[in-house]
């Protein structure tokens, strides 16, 4: 696309863009450690988590301001428009993902002393991998205005609710089996809620990735996955 | 009218089926391409955007005009090549493109006013009502009363606001004196004016301040009860506060009237207009809904021109 006349504006717009790129940068690396600090039980990874949110905060602030500064200096209109609405809604949405990765690191602090249970995280790190995967791959997908790539995404959020409802089967044999285990494998519950939102904002951002590079929103429904609860693989009964 | 005897076939303003059988080439060409957007892979049925539902109504709307393969000389010059588009029924059309493009052009050719000037020519159909409008025999001033016109610098006559209005009023009308008195305040209230000058009605035209000025040839237009109004860059020479009055008036005005604007503003035509038509050196490059135009536009050039690339 040939540049704007007015050459500030296109640097405002790439201020904007290397910010989302900054936070989508920590969020991922947020997810990883809150994940590794809850398998190794590593407090001090977990507290690290825990610390560097307030800079996805701030960036997130910080994007919304100058997006609101742009829209009023340029009346943006079109693909910048689109360019800059995507950009305070993708914001949001890796600020909800460091605030899901930060309860996951602050669940792994009190969790460091009483895990009982190793086999317990196995279905959580498949959780993981795959969010991780969505995560990263709807990064991609707006750094290079790909929306093939951001449908792909959003279609295979699929594969990780379906992880999660054999998650939540584990867990709940788990607590069945021993109600001492009741207390962590709570919180292992929880966290496998919140990596499935991490799921459903990978989902959004790809959403809007559509938004922004084709103009067109996508259905309201998204497409079922292949599996639900009924029948999902029984792999413990 | 005089003209009947004239009338072409006109084409069944009621009837969808017509009229998207008429549909001019280049609408119907971005139409086209609307419609065949490839499906997506996802087994869910795909539900039309908004935009693609709002684009498919514009050929269900009654066309108060239509402008058909329109070429425009001067001279030797070619100022409109081929274009084909229509004017809306009680819509509001912008015309946008840069200097030059031929959309002042075009909003001269809708009420002949190019017809002051040797050497200037068109060629094509301008349908009004069915009613092709470039024909010879074409009863110029009756055309012109139908066909309104208010330019970018505000042309009160040196004559008091009244007579501003109940000069034309007279032109075309008989009407006892109480009655003109009342279709002056009525077009002076269409036109957003009436408060502001209804106690001194008898004060030069050239009084008012430029906004006002404007307003008042507004609604020296209206007061003849036009169909259509053609609006050149009415606002180029105004401050925000008279724009918006402007605006304002256009809002109320299109209830009534056929409307057609001329505009540099892209913010204005954004926010006034029903249909927008982006031209760009006497072509006709895209014409859709408004607001599909201005966030997710089909063509390259119209995406470049209103954002402010340099394509």
């Amino acid at each position: 696309m040939p540049d704007h006349i007015v050459k500030a504006y296109d640097k405002e717009l790439e201020s904007l863009g290397r910010k989302i790129a900054e936070m989508g940068g920590i969020a991922e690396k947020m997810l990883s450690d809150a994940m590794d600090a809850l398998i190794d039980f590593d407090t001090r990874l977990a507290q690290a988590t825990v610390d560097s949110d307030p800079r996805l905060d701030l960036l997130q602030r910080d994007i919304e301001e100058q997006a609101i500064l742009t829209i009023a200096r340029r009346q943006p209109m079109a693909v910048d428009l689109r360019e800059i609405i995507a950009t305070i809604r993708i914001s949001g949405d890796l600020e909800r993902i460091g605030d899901l990765a930060k309860n996951i690191a602050k669940r792994a602090i009190k969790l460091a002393g009483e895990m009982h249970i190793p086999r317990a995280t196995i279905g959580l790190r498949s959780m993981h991998e795959s969010a991780a995967m969505l995560l990263k791959e709807v990064l991609d997908a707006y750094a290079e205005r790909d929306a093939e790539g951001a449908r792909a995404v959003w279609i295979h959020d699929a594969d990780l609710d379906a992880l999660e409802d054999s998650v939540f089967r584990d867990l709940l044999t788990f607590m069945m089996e021993d109600p001492r285990n009741i207390s962590f494998c709570t919180h292992l519950l929880f966290v496998s809620k919140n990596i499935e939102r991490i799921g459903d904002h990978a989902t959004n951002i790809a959403e809007t990735v559509v938004y922004l590079v084709t103009g067109e929103t996508l259905p309201m429904d998204r497409p079922k996955g292949r599996t639900t609860l009924s029948e999902a693989p029984t792999t413990v009964v | 009218m005089n003209d009947v005897s004239n009338l072409k076939p006109a084409p069944e303003a009621d009837s969808a089926a017509t009229i998207s059988a008429e549909m001019p080439a280049q609408e119907a060409e971005s139409r086209a391409t609307i419609s065949a957007d490839p499906p997506a892979q996802e087994p869910a049925p795909k539900a039309d955007s908004p935009a693609k539902i709002l684009a498919g109504a514009i050929s269900n709307l009654e066309q108060k005009v239509t402008v058909r393969n329109l070429n425009f000389y001067y001279g030797d010059s070619l100022a409109l090549k081929n274009v084909s588009l229509p004017l809306c029924a009680k819509k509001v059309t912008a015309f946008i493109g840069p200097s030059g493009c031929g959309k002042s052009t075009l909003l001269r050719v809708l009420n002949r006013m190019y017809d002051l000037y040797p050497k200037q020519r068109a060629e094509g159909e301008v349908l009004l009502d069915g009613v092709n409008i470039l024909r010879p025999e074409q009863d110029l001033n009756l055309l012109r009363a139908r066909v309104g016109m208010v330019f970018q610098k505000p042309t009160p006559f040196p004559m008091s606001i009244h007579d501003n209005i109940a000069f034309g009023l007279k032109l075309y009308e008989k009407l006892p004196k109480s009655e003109l008195a009342d279709r002056v305040e009525a077009a002076l209230k269409r036109a957003a004016l009436w408060d502001e000058v209804k106690d001194k009605l008898y004060a030069s035209g050239l009084s008012l301040s430029g906004g006002q000025q404007q307003r008042l040839c507004i609604a020296r237009t209206v007061a003849l009860q036009p169909e259509v109004i053609l609006l050149d860059e009415p606002c180029s020479a105004l401050d925000p506060i008279s724009t918006s009055k402007v605006e304002e008036t256009i809002d109320e005005l299109k209830e009534n009237y056929t409307i057609a604007i001329v505009t540099h503003n892209m913010q204005q035509a954004a926010r006034v207009s029903d249909h927008t038509a982006f031209m760009y050196l006497g072509e006709l490059i895209e014409f859709g809904i408004t607001a599909q135009v201005f966030t997710s536009p089909e063509k390259k050039q119209t995406q470049n021109y209103i954002t402010g690339r340099f394509g």
